[in-house]
């Protein structure tokens, strides 16, 4: 796991004087290395075998630091995610380095840099290890958003950085705390996840450092209130940087809680469930219909995006199986759906030379394969049955509805708005008579529909056949609820099991 | 109540799955092909449907050989979805009321998708309306052989998908974009509902799989099975055009005409029929959710008549006829065991003479340069004769003319509903006289009086490859009612939906048929007087009743949805976004703003002259000293 | 002999030291007042050592010497060539580092 960090991150800076191209080819190549190495990892991956791949050394012994490495099913997942994504995501980024303000190599090993970092944070062990990688995260993202985005892309990303840095600054001051509080309890300071987690933590204590988690977290994820970093950023940002940000940097936040918020702190997550569940619900109305009112197409996804980590939340939150197991594949299939929009939107503004919905207009007529790809990535971010983020969506709201009704009434009201402003997209952009700008556009390249195709395959396939993720993240959903100490509620009145009914072959 | 009890699927029965794959295969082939499949795509879209049918037909043949007791099986394809005690099974189900409908998909689609070979043949995207056509109708049939609901959701969403794609085809034109747009987001509304019920159903059984859900239906509470009940009945309103959810399907009529008759007419639109026969053993024990089926049945089928009689688009009217019939349905599922089976008849009948209409009034379009405008027609049994014949069997059919199959299954609905109670019968017996007065008006603007036809248009007998599925349909709709020989489908259905008790009428049968035979009539004349006797104006007048005016504008429709969530909703949207950019983000600006501001009041200390550094640098170690004497001295 | 005097004396030449940094605008004379103002505390050191019977004060004075030759070939070239570009030694013509 960790051949492909240290890998990425020489490997992207050595070239540094050559021409792009071989840049380019380098970077894809290292990519592609690290995705066969997290294939291979997920293809040894014993399905309900805890963590696994584990790595310790001792880092820095006063503070009980170490570097511990190691995954379980739903870090699993989430490697898995960067490493499908990053390829893909310099595949489709080949010229936008270009243009940028230091060049091909620093575009190209930033991201690189990235989908090390990233990979390492999904697989740290251990807090304080996870909290310095997190906030190096913020470093290459910086650059990326700051050195090759659009014209406001300055602002953006220092607007970015600010508010990563205040949620970075609150988790530090808790895991400032959990040292004290480790090193006062008997096994003396430690940082390792599975030595906290069996500490006894005072209530008060829990709750302040709970806080300080989550709400890094949450600024990370992005909900509401403090979600207005991410419209900003994705769309001053290049498309390959925005699906970067968003499909797996957020990412971290909500891993974040289902790691350390509902790890380390079980009796205080139980204690914000009601809080927290009613901003995931906020979160999921208030992004969903801030998103219907955009005319700018980056922006409008960034606030879908608000909407469905208001799900995930919700679903982490809920605390049970459908909920949680939900959530972890909801962060895998909306990596993968709002990958494809962003690529795909960016193909298309990057044509017309403009973000605004009200610039297009019969696209459709022009560029049918675009059209086509686009109208894909957008039925699965309104989570259609069928395709992948429906599943993960619909087991969201069953738990959801296991643990209180009338949010679950509420949340599904966000599918409504979903189909709302993706079609109102949709219809804006693609359909009509082309309007003047439009006439000449050309369709997709070889390259673009090679670097959408594998995430139009994945979220099909899993659509229909979600097992082999399902498969790695419920044990791994179990034994996140059993630290939490609940357990499903049982159906008012059971299936009583019938003759032959629950021994179906497999 | 029945209960589903599936036994595992062997022999033909084992090839199930392929009845869904054939045309899944043809619409990945045709989409995934592109323009290398332009040259037979609409050969392989017919050829995979005609397929399924074959195989659908083998099957209900085999079924037939077995007995009653023994004609439900299912097929274990995967487990789907998986996560603790939630459980999706990919499964399909084949039991009588899954067969009945899978002929009727595949066989009406085939003859279908064979016109629009025709109907289509001079657009240049043709190979992607078959592909379209074709994904409709796999996840038809996906929806109809589920065996749990969220595999049915999945078809049920598909067609959805479908529809949306096939309304928009010609989405060059705004009004088609906007009217695809219009029909998903409406039915996403009674998705809501679907999607609750099916949560609430695993909260309460902790399963969603028919079999499982019917076995223990009855020990769940009445608040529990009422709110399942009116959320089913939510969906089924979405899909089925019901009111409230009505609107979106006159728009939808932008759709290519196979469009309109495959999925407006015979197939999808009935889905929320299928929905609530399916339920059965949900609604049987919910009262209340039973009486709103039947009010929303009732309203329905008297809101789509009044539209459809002031439409002079051809299709249009047809579309408020479709919304009335499947208000029949709607109103014959809601009474219960008594009602099951004749629902599905007359939507098995509708779906012949409605598609054989529709169909028709493609053809005529056809002929007429796609013109829609029933004031533009006239005169046209001479140069369309064919197309003629066809439509007045589908004419004679819906009126319910003694003998065709509208005849059989309506008037079985009209009994049923004065059985069940004097409301329903009267609102279904009003329908039905409302139905013969505006087709009778379609027939006579269209077939009869004199030519009004728009300059340069010649009128002319479709091709063969389309007038061929009209005969096919006709002769479907005059024979439709043998199904009811014997009480043969009420037997045939009955291990899906229960029999009732026989016991005899208030009135007698006969009594009753002659009844709705003179309201028909009444209808019919009614029509000729005003409209078959006069002069046809060619534009519409304006000088019209209020009534008339209201059915114009589809009874407000329309305008309530607008004034009630549309123009609040976009208020409340353009406030939430300045509040988002003004409050929250402002908020945040704001604060950087302070800071800035601080900032640049502090960094005026900083003056370049050495001396005030110097200054500032000895107070600075005066504090300290003070503060070291302070704390040692104290 | 009394240490008092000694003291008193650093204290002086420090105090005209310091007003003499924070009055005077010409850089060279300025220069002069911070190395009399450390030569006063030098002074101090080396009374105190002499006081504790101790080189610890000497061995500090040393260094303060030693601080203030380097300080003394840095700034005096700082003030060379602020003076032959600027044609004058005065520090208050020298504020460009401001806000």
């Amino acid at each position: 796991m960790a051949v492909p960090l240290v890998g990425s991150v020489v490997v992207a800076l050595l070239p540094a004087r050559l021409g792009g191209a071989l840049t380019k080819q380098v970077a894809f190549g290292v990519s592609l290395l690290t995705l066969g190495i997290a294939a291979a990892v997920g293809a040894g991956y014993d399905v309900g075998g805890g963590f696994q791949y584990t790595e310790e050394h001792e880092w820095i012994a006063a503070f009980g630091a170490h570097y511990a490495l190691g995954v379980d099913g739903i870090g699993l997942t989430l490697v898995l995610l960067t490493a499908i994504l990053t390829p893909v995501v310099i595949l489709a980024s080949w010229d936008d380095g270009d243009a940028g303000r230091w060049g091909v190599n620093a575009f190209f090993a930033w991201m690189l840099a990235l989908e090390g970092l990233a990979i390492g944070v999904f697989a740290a062990t251990d807090v304080f290890l996870f909290y310095v990688l997190f906030e190096a995260t913020l470093i290459p993202i910086y650059f990326l958003i700051g050195g090759f985005g659009g014209a406001r892309r300055s602002y953006a990303a220092v607007k970015f950085l600010l508010y990563s840095l205040l949620g970075g600054l609150l988790m530090l001051a808790s895991v400032i705390g959990l040292y004290v509080v480790s090193a006062d309890s008997e096994t003396g300071p430690t940082y390792l996840l599975s030595e906290l987690s069996r500490m006894e933590m005072d209530q008060n204590v829990g709750r302040w450092l709970f806080l300080g988690f989550f709400i890094a977290f949450a600024i990370k994820a992005p909900m509401f209130p403090v979600h207005t970093w991410l419209p900003d950023a994705a769309s001053e940002g290049t498309p390959g940087t925005s699906v970067l940000l968003v499909s797996i940097l957020d990412k971290i936040g909500t891993f974040g809680m289902i790691r350390f918020c509902l790890g380390l702190f079980p009796e205080a997550s139980q204690w914000a469930t009601p809080v927290v569940v009613a901003l995931a619900v906020v979160s999921v109305l208030y992004g969903a219909l801030v998103a219907v009112g955009q005319d700018s197409i980056p922006r409008l996804i960034a606030y879908t995006s608000v909407s469905h980590f208001g799900f995930i939340v919700l679903g982490i939150f809920v605390m049970n199986t459908q909920g949680q197991t939900g959530s972890t594949l909801y962060m895998f299939n909306h990596g993968l759906s709002t990958a494809a929009l962003f690529l795909v939107t960016g193909f298309l503004i990057r044509r017309r030379r403009s973000q605004l919905i009200s610039d297009m207009g019969g696209v459709e007529k022009v560029a049918p394969v675009l059209a086509g790809v686009f109208l894909v990535a957008g039925l699965a971010s309104l989570s259609l049955p069928g395709l992948s983020p429906f599943i993960s969506e619909f087991l969201v709201l069953v738990g959801t509805f296991v643990y209180s009704w009338w949010v679950a009434v509420i949340a599904t009201l966000g599918i409504v708005l979903a189909a709302l402003y993706i079609l109102v997209m949709y219809q804006r952009t693609m359909t009509g008579v082309p309007v003047p700008a439009v006439v000449g556009m050309k369709d997709l390249t070889r390259r673009e529909i090679s670097a959408l195709a594998p995430l139009l395959v994945l979220i099909v396939a899993l659509g229909f056949f979600p097992q082999p993720l399902t498969a790695i993240i419920n044990p791994a959903v179990e034994d996140t609820l059993q630290q939490v100490g609940v357990s499903d509620p049982a159906p008012d009145v059971p299936v009583t099991a019938g003759p032959g009914e629950e021994e179906e072959s497999h | 109540m029945p209960v589903v009890d599936p036994a595992a699927a062997d022999g033909v029965f084992s090839l199930l799955w392929l009845v869904i794959a054939l045309p899944a295969l043809g619409a990945a082939v045709l989409l995934l092909g592109g323009r290398r499949t332009d040259a037979w795509g609409h050969l392989l879209g017919v050829a995979t449907v005609a397929g399924s049918f074959v195989l659908s037909l083998v099957a209900f043949v085999g079924l037939l050989g077995r007995g009653a007791d023994d004609r439900a099986f299912t097929q274990h394809l995967y487990t789907w979805i998986e996560a603790g005690g939630f459980r999706v099974e990919a499964s399909l189900l084949y039991d009588p009321l899954s067969a009945l409908f899978l002929l009727l998909i595949t066989g009406v689609g085939a003859l279908i998708h064979l016109y629009s070979v025709g109907y289509m043949a001079h657009d240049p995207r043709r190979r992607r309306f078959f592909a379209y056509l074709n994904l409709f109708v796999a996840a038809m049939l996906v929806l109809v052989l589920a065996d749990d609901y969220v595999v049915l959701f999945l078809g049920w969403e598909g067609v959805g998908l479908a529809s949306y794609l096939l309304i928009g085809f010609w989405q060059h034109k705004p009004s088609a974009a906007v009217a695809a747009k219009k029909a998903f987001v409406v039915n996403r509304v009674g998705d809501l509902g679907m999607a609750l019920g099916i949560m609430l159903m695993f909260a309460t059984f902790g399963s969603t799989a028919f079999a499982e859900v019917s076995r223990v239906a009855t020990e769940a509470t009445d608040g529990v099975l009422t709110a399942l009940g009116l959320l089913l009945l939510l969906a089924a309103c979405g899909k089925s055009a019901q009111v409230p959810l009505q609107s979106w399907l006159l728009d939808a009529m932008e759709g290519p005409t196979p469009v309109s008759a495959l999925i407006h007419a015979a197939t999808m639109v009935t889905a929320g029929v299928y929905l609530v026969v399916r339920s059965n053993f949900i609604y049987e024990n919910a009262p209340v959710a039973q009486t709103a089926v039947v009010v929303v049945g009732a309203v329905t089928l008297l809101w789509g008549a009044v539209i459809g009689c002031a439409k002079d688009d051809i299709k249009k009217a047809l579309a408020g006829s479709t919304m009335s019939q499947i208000g029949y349905m709607m109103l014959a599922a809601g009474l219960g065991v008594a009602g099951y089976a004749f629902a599905i008849f007359h939507l098995l009948t509708h779906g012949f003479f409605k598609a054989n209409m529709f169909l028709g009034a493609g053809s005529v379009m056809h002929g007429m340069d796609d013109d829609v405008d029933m004031r533009h027609y006239g005169a046209l049994q001479k140069a369309m004769p064919v197309t003629f014949l066809t439509f007045a069997m589908g004419y004679l059919a819906i009126i319910g003319f003694p003998g065709f199959s509208g005849f059989w299954s309506k008037d079985k609905i009209i009994e049923a509903g004065f059985e069940d109670n004097l409301v329903a019968g009267l609102a279904a017996l009003l329908g039905a006289g409302i139905t013969a007065f505006y087709m009778t008006r379609l027939m006579l603007m269209t077939f009869f009086g004199e030519k009004r036809w728009e300059k340069g248009v010649h009128p002319h007998e479709s091709p063969k490859v389309m007038t061929v599925p009209l005969i096919v349909l006709a002769a479907l709709s005059v024979l439709g009612g043998v199904m009811l020989l014997g009480d043969w489908i009420v037997g045939f259905l009955a291990p899906v939906v229960g029999e009732a008790e026989h016991h005899t009428p208030a009135v007698p049968p006969i009594v009753m048929t002659l009844v709705v035979v003179a309201v028909v009539a009444v209808g019919v004349a009614t029509a000729w007087l005003l409209v078959g006797r006069r002069e046809v104006p060619r534009t519409a007048p304006q000088r019209v009743s209020v009534f008339t005016r209201a059915a114009r504008a589809d009874l407000y429709g329309d305008a309530i949805n607008e004034a009630l969530f549309m123009r609040p909703g976009d208020r409340f949207v353009g406030d939430l976004v300045t509040f988002d950019n003004a409050g929250v983000d402002g908020a945040v600006n704001g604060t950087a703003a302070a800071f800035g501001g601080m900032s640049g009041r502090m960094r005026r200390w900083q003056n370049g002259f050495v001396r005030s550094y110097a200054l500032s640098v000895l107070v600075g170690a005066l504090v300290v000293l003070v503060a070291m004497l302070a704390v040692n001295l104290a | 002999m009394s240490e008092t005097p000694f003291i008193v004396l650093s204290a002086i030449l420090f105090t005209i030291g310091c007003v003499g940094v924070l009055t005077r605008r010409n850089a060279i004379v300025v220069f002069m007042c911070v190395e009399l103002m450390l030569n006063a505390s030098n002074l101090a050191l080396i009374t105190f050592a002499r006081v504790h019977g101790n080189l610890d004060g000497q061995v500090a004075a040393f260094f303060v010497m030693v601080v203030a030759a380097a300080e003394v070939v840095v700034g005096l070239a700082i003030i060379m060539t602020i003076f032959r570009t600027r044609r004058s030694a005065s520090v208050d013509d020298a504020s460009l580092l401001k806000y």
